[in-house]
């Protein structure tokens, strides 16, 4: 096990090599002078010489990126044009939102998507399962910021039991989680609900009938055990997409966070911040498909041994 | 007109006949938009501004007093080129890299494989808003970067396709009869491989119109007064507590729209028979 996790750590390695290349050709592939994208505006001619020989900018683009590569192991990731601030403090501010919100939403879509998925299963074909379908059929169809937009207009607008937008308590968080949880939510419910179903009609359960185990303890105790190594498949590969909802959903909520400090940045054309935050996002889909596959591995002993 | 087997099945389902009906009436307002809507999209009569709806105007009016209705009759124009354009892009692309990777394999085919595992990865928000940070916001940005966010997934979907159909007696029997690469890509692969990606394809087209109204949202997609969904809502947000209708209905929209595409392809699914074959090895 060990070693598989040292294995998928090392594979990441080029990946984000990768990554890192095409966040930092950015700069230099938008319209003008990389030097314009990264000043801050109203800087001296001084200033302005001042930064172009420090990113290299008059040097091949290889040595650039290698010089840009090393500022960013040390944690430099420059200065925003606009916040006028470094963007790693930007960053160091914005991500712990980001994380909570991305956890969260994570661990709610796993423990309601489950619960609501197994429940449809054990009770097929009743009117507990039609609703569950629905719901599977809503998460995966209705965008996810009409969706968060919808829920402002209910639950805090007309309804006013939680904040409208920002982080200031805990209540703050309620609204987007259960927002960015959904569309998880209908995932792990459809892919549970598929997977007991299959396993409920195999020989070992009838046996297990046969035996007479009570239908809950079958259901829960084995049914239900064998079909979770599919739900963490597809969790491990969608992580990311959680992730990316997040994003979305900060905007919605006026909350702080990378995506907020990405959009914003974006449409104020703050080059270095968009840099810095989709550095940060890139990282967390690769850590998070990263903690997914060790979490199979770990439940799968044939996904360890087929990673060479 | 009589039409064939599968599509007689698709509409006769009770599911694939009602998501039928929604989608001709969206492609019907995105068609005929300009004849069919009460009013023009982009008339401000502030006097009237965040009205409810009304007789004079069904939906209401937005923060210009614009008409919503035609708005969204008009949003469904951007909606669906934006959807049908970007796709059809990246499924061809798709096929075209998918295809020569499966067939020719070698170090193509390996190089193909790591950019396509290399993206898959990354939801494709995160894609898009890359790519958009290099080519600025627009809508025709929107459209370069949803298609190549959506490359992968036909890239990986043909090439499967491709390299189980290679294996296939049939296709054998016709390279030994002397058959050139061309002939047998063109004449019995592609052909072959054409229905997974196509019904894929329709799926994505739905996702596709949801990343737009996500990026328009944004205000990084369509620019004003183009009448965007996503955009429409975003400027909606603003008026949350005096006018909710300039967020709810563009939102009815999409996800009519969504649910449409998606029930459709769902049905051509079962209609020819090919869920499993949708499944990428």
């Amino acid at each position: 096990m060990f070693s598989f996790a040292i294995r998928r750590l090392l594979l990441l390695i080029p990946v984000f090599l990768v990554v890192s290349m095409i966040i930092f050709m950015i700069i230099h592939l938008v319209p003008g002078d990389p030097i314009d994208n990264i000043v801050q505006i109203g800087s001296s001619p001084e200033q302005i010489a001042q930064l172009s020989a420090k990113y290299g900018l008059d040097r091949p683009l290889l040595t650039q990126y290698a010089i840009w590569f090393r500022r960013l192991l040390a944690g430099d990731l420059g200065d925003a044009i606009i916040l006028r601030q470094p963007v790693t403090s930007l960053i160091a501010q914005n991500l712990p939102h980001s994380l909570a919100l991305g956890g969260l939403a994570l661990i709610f879509s796993t423990m309601v998507g489950i619960g609501a998925g197994a429940l449809a299963a054990i009770f097929r074909e009743s009117a507990l399962d039609r609703a569950v379908m629905t719901l599977i059929l809503a998460g995966s169809t209705v965008p996810s910021f009409w969706l968060g937009l919808l829920m402002i207009l209910i639950f805090a607008v007309q309804l006013g039991w939680f904040p409208v937008s920002g982080a200031r308590s805990w209540q703050a968080l309620v609204l987007p989680v259960m927002t960015v949880g959904l569309g998880g939510v209908a995932l792990v419910a459809r892919v549970t609900r598929v997977a007991m179903i299959d396993i409920a009609r195999k020989d070992f359960v009838l046996m297990l009938h046969a035996k007479g185990l009570s239908r809950a303890r079958i259901q829960l105790a084995h049914v239900l055990r064998h079909a979770l190594v599919p739900v963490v498949t597809i969790l491990s590969l969608r992580i990311g997409w959680i992730l990316g909802g997040a994003v979305t959903i900060e905007f919605v909520f006026a909350r702080p966070g990378l995506g907020s400090l990405l959009i914003t940045s974006l449409n104020q054309r703050d080059y270095p911040v968009v840099q810095g935050c989709l550095l940060m996002l890139a990282i967390a889909v690769m850590l998070g498909t990263l903690l997914g596959d060790l979490v199979q591995a770990a439940m799968d002993p044939r996904v360890r041994d087929s990673v060479a | 007109m009589r039409l064939s087997g599968p599509w007689r099945k698709v509409l006769r389902s009770p599911r694939g006949g009602s998501a039928a009906l929604g989608l001709a009436i969206v492609v019907f307002c995105a068609v005929f938009a300009p004849w069919i809507a009460p009013y023009a999209y982009d008339i401000q009569n502030l006097p009237g501004a965040n009205r409810a709806p009304s007789i004079a105007h069904w939906l209401g009016t937005d923060e210009f007093g614009r008409d919503l209705l035609s708005r969204i009759i008009h949003g469904a124009r951007t909606s669906l080129t934006v959807g049908v354009a970007s796709i059809s892009a990246s499924v061809l692309g798709g096929m075209a890299l998918g295809a020569a990777a499966g067939y020719f394999g070698g170090a193509f085919d390996r190089a193909v494989t790591a950019i396509v595992d290399l993206t898959w990865s990354f939801p494709e928000i995160l894609i898009a808003l890359i790519l958009i940070a290099i080519i600025g916001p627009g809508l025709q940005s929107t459209m370069i970067a949803i298609s190549i966010g959506y490359l992968a997934q036909f890239t990986r979907l043909t090439r499967a396709q491709i390299m189980a159909l290679k294996g296939e007696t049939y296709v054998e029997a016709t390279i030994n009869l002397g058959a050139g690469s061309f002939h047998v890509m063109f004449r019995h692969l592609l052909p072959n491989a054409l229905p997974p990606v196509i019904v894929a394809g329709m799926l994505a087209t739905g996702d596709a119109i949801i990343l737009e109204a996500t990026l328009g949202f944004f205000g990084l997609g369509a620019q004003p007064p183009t009448p965007s969904w996503g955009a429409m809502m975003s400027s909606g947000t603003a008026q949350i507590f005096i006018a909710p209708w300039t967020i709810i209905f563009p939102g009815v929209a999409i996800a009519a729209t969504v649910i449409a595409i998606n029930l459709f392809g769902d049905a051509v699914i079962d209609a020819l028979d090919i869920r499993g074959r949708l499944r990428e090895s």
